[in-house]
């Protein structure tokens, strides 16, 4: 299928699942992520799959653990008030090394918060959530389209690791209605075969799902393991964009919505004569520290934009370890940043840097 | 005619059999067994076990194994 | 002589970490021997509660989940809807099902989900050490309710059966016990009915067990069956609630 289709984000990244091999989804209605459940609603029955509106998003959750510790591929998706029902739950998948794919379409917090875009959950979604030592692979689509191309990544990912993926967009990308063409993945990750599903035992012994290890010596030994598959993740699965950077004196971090008004903000300074790039992170974890780092040897101002108290830019701060100076500008509560008041933050780091 | 047969590795000592015994052949040991219970004991001197059953029925722990002759003979097993 | 009465092949031979005279060992025996007489171990798959029962797939050789609290209706509908053809059977105790999960156990069972719940009601919370349950009696001492449960202070115990009967997906309702060897038997017969309910494709079915907790109530395992039968039965009435329509 290499039409393009005029959909909302949130109904691309229905598409994508079912096109990557999903046929099961679990989910509740929350704001503004509703078009991925509804659009679920009438395209799984028509490949043979099922939806099913849970009780709640704790039900949710439980039920993607059922689904995926029966070997199918599955998912869900929220916004902030409902990933934070689900976080006991997806520390439980992750324990139980259960592949799936969950969305989270951030909308503005904290608590019942509001219905506009933010990146606040981004704490939430790379340093845990849940309890206990685990971490979600967090793929950030800037586009519609790239919301399309990393959901169907999302399932590969989810089966190679046995982890759980998390898909972090934002209301913006969710309800934005673009022209999307679906194409299978250029290099598509082989999915192994999960003999250890639950699926009745003809013929063999029986598997066991389970997350409960009263021997700390084995829970230790599980929990070192667990950290072995991540690191080969931390290898193998960092995703970014860098895009004017070669010759930039100012680079702007941003991810999601914000990178995409960034690059407008770009192409103004660039019309002034501002040399400014982006450095986009869309892969959140594993944070590609190393990108940053390199940039760093070169470039002395970096400016992170977020619609968010401060989150990513920790990571930042990380991976820069003082090499550069660091800037912040934000807008929260669900009020995005115009292209306007990126171009004036980088103009007033240009002028304090000379 | 019947018998039963208490596996120590099992038995934790609760009593429930020897509380529904319709003929009294249970008691209690006076040994320990090797899980530090005192387990069912069954004293079936005068031959009177019917093989009914209703101690393994009772049984939480599996323990009672219930062998019965068939009505048309004798099958040792 | 012939064997008639032994360990069901679905049970494995380990040995269970259940106190001495704890219903769990005789409900067990029984889900273990229904699996066996309707022939379908290898099509059969478990979601443990959390609770005393947590390590229940240490006993069942059965595939197995491990469900966090109160959840395991909601995982028993993930696995059932992706293996319809599988039996899917959730095993679940008084605050599993009636404190943290009594949302997952009502909407599976609006749903009409197929699969099949033991519900193991002793009134209070054993594996935790005694606490109040959701169906601890009026009177009833607990950990947390040292000087007897008073409905003022902590409201009625629920009647999960009672709750569940009226919801149209609900098809086979039962509460039985394990006190005495007559109800033992009634109990097999009820959790065999669950089952066919399933396998027949016609709904939820649920069986309510009351089950004696010696260690957490203070008594000793006969003292506990007569109180199963004294007490809890009084405001737990046994017997079948709803029963799906032939044909």
């Amino acid at each position: 299928m290499t039409e393009k289709k005029f959909m909302a984000g949130n109904e691309a990244i229905a598409e994508a699942a079912v096109q990557a091999g999903c046929r099961y989804y679990f989910g509740y209605p929350i704001t503004p992520q509703n078009e991925i459940g509804e659009y679920m609603a009438w395209r799984l029955p028509e490949v043979g799959g099922t939806f099913l509106q849970a009780e709640s998003e704790l039900a949710a959750i439980y039920m993607v653990f059922g689904a995926s510790g029966a070997g199918a591929r599955v998912m869900t998706s929220s916004s902030g008030p409902g990933i934070s029902l689900m976080q006991e739950g997806i520390s439980y998948i992750a324990a139980a090394e259960l592949p799936c794919v969950i969305v989270n379409m951030m909308r503005c917090g904290p608590g019942l918060g509001g219905i506009q875009p933010s990146q606040s959950d981004y704490f939430q979604a790379t340093k845990g959530g849940g309890h206990g030592d685990y971490h979600l692979l967090v793929l950030a689509p800037s586009t519609g389209q790239e919301a399309a191309n990393l959901t169907m990544l999302a399932f590969d990912l989810a089966d190679k690791y046995r982890n759980p993926v998390m898909i972090l967009g934002d209301g913006n990308i969710g309800q934005m209605m673009e022209p999307i063409e679906f194409k299978p993945l250029e290099k598509p990750v082989a999915a192994p075969k999960k003999n250890w599903a639950l699926t009745g035992t003809p013929g063999r012994p029986r598997n066991l799902i389970k997350t409960l290890f009263l021997d700390p010596v084995v829970l230790e030994k599980r929990n070192l393991a667990n950290a072995a598959k991540l690191r080969e993740a931390v290898k193998n699965e960092v995703r970014f964009e860098s895009y004017l950077t070669e010759d930039a004196e100012i680079v702007i971090a941003a991810y999601g919505t914000v990178a995409r008004i960034a690059k407008t903000a770009i192409k103004i300074l660039r019309e002034k004569g501002l040399k400014v790039g982006l450095l986009r992170p869309i892969s959140l974890y594993p944070f590609p520290y190393q990108a940053f780092s390199d940039t760093a040897e070169r470039v002395k101002d970096f400016l992170v934009v977020e619609m968010s108290m401060g989150q990513m830019i920790e990571d930042v701060k990380l991976a820069l370890c003082g090499k550069s100076r660091l800037h912040f500008y934000n807008r929260v509560g669900g009020m995005v940043p115009s292209f306007d008041e990126i171009v004036a933050q980088a103009e007033k780091i240009a002028k304090e840097a000379r | 005619m019947g018998k039963i047969v208490v596996n120590e590795e099992f038995c934790k000592g609760c009593s429930l059999c020897i509380s529904v015994c319709p003929q009294k052949l249970i008691r209690t040991a006076t040994h320990v067994s090797k899980k530090g219970y005192h387990p069912a004991q069954f004293e079936d001197p005068e031959g009177k076990c019917s093989g009914c059953a209703v101690c393994a029925l009772m049984c939480p722990d599996v323990a009672i194994t219930v062998y019965r002759e068939k009505k048309t003979g004798v099958t040792k097993k | 002589m012939e064997a008639v009465v032994q360990r069901p092949e679905t049970l494995t031979s380990a040995n269970t970490h259940y106190c001495p005279g704890c219903g769990h060992g005789i409900i067990h025996r029984l889900i273990a021997e229904v699996i066996d007489e309707l022939g379908i171990r290898e099509k059969t798959v478990i979601v443990a509660p959390v609770g005393c029962a947590v390590l229940l797939y240490n006993y069942f050789d059965l595939d197995s989940y491990e469900a966090s609290h109160g959840r395991a209706p909601a995982i028993a509908t993930g696995c059932k809807r992706v293996h319809p053809e599988v039996v899917v059977l959730t095993y679940q105790g008084d605050g599993d099902l009636a404190a943290i999960g009594t949302a997952e156990i009502v909407h599976a069972a609006t749903r009409g989900e197929k699969i099949t719940t033991v519900f193991v009601n002793n009134a209070i919370y054993g594996m935790t050490a005694g606490q109040m349950a959701p169906t601890t009696l009026i009177g009833q001492k607990t950990t947390t309710t040292p000087d007897g449960r008073t409905a003022e202070r902590a409201g009625y115990p629920i009647r999960v059966c009672e709750m569940l009967t009226p919801l149209e997906g609900a098809k086979y309702i039962a509460r039985v016990s394990v006190s005495s060897p007559k109800n033992v038997i009634q109990a097999k017969k009820a959790i065999r009915k669950a089952f066919e309910t399933q396998i027949k494709g016609q709904g939820f079915s649920l069986v309510e067990v009351l089950s004696q907790c010696p260690t957490n109530w203070h008594m000793t395992p006969v003292e506990s069956v007569k109180w199963v039968d004294e007490k809890m039965a009084a405001y737990f009435p046994l017997g079948e609630f709803k029963v799906p329509k032939e044909g």
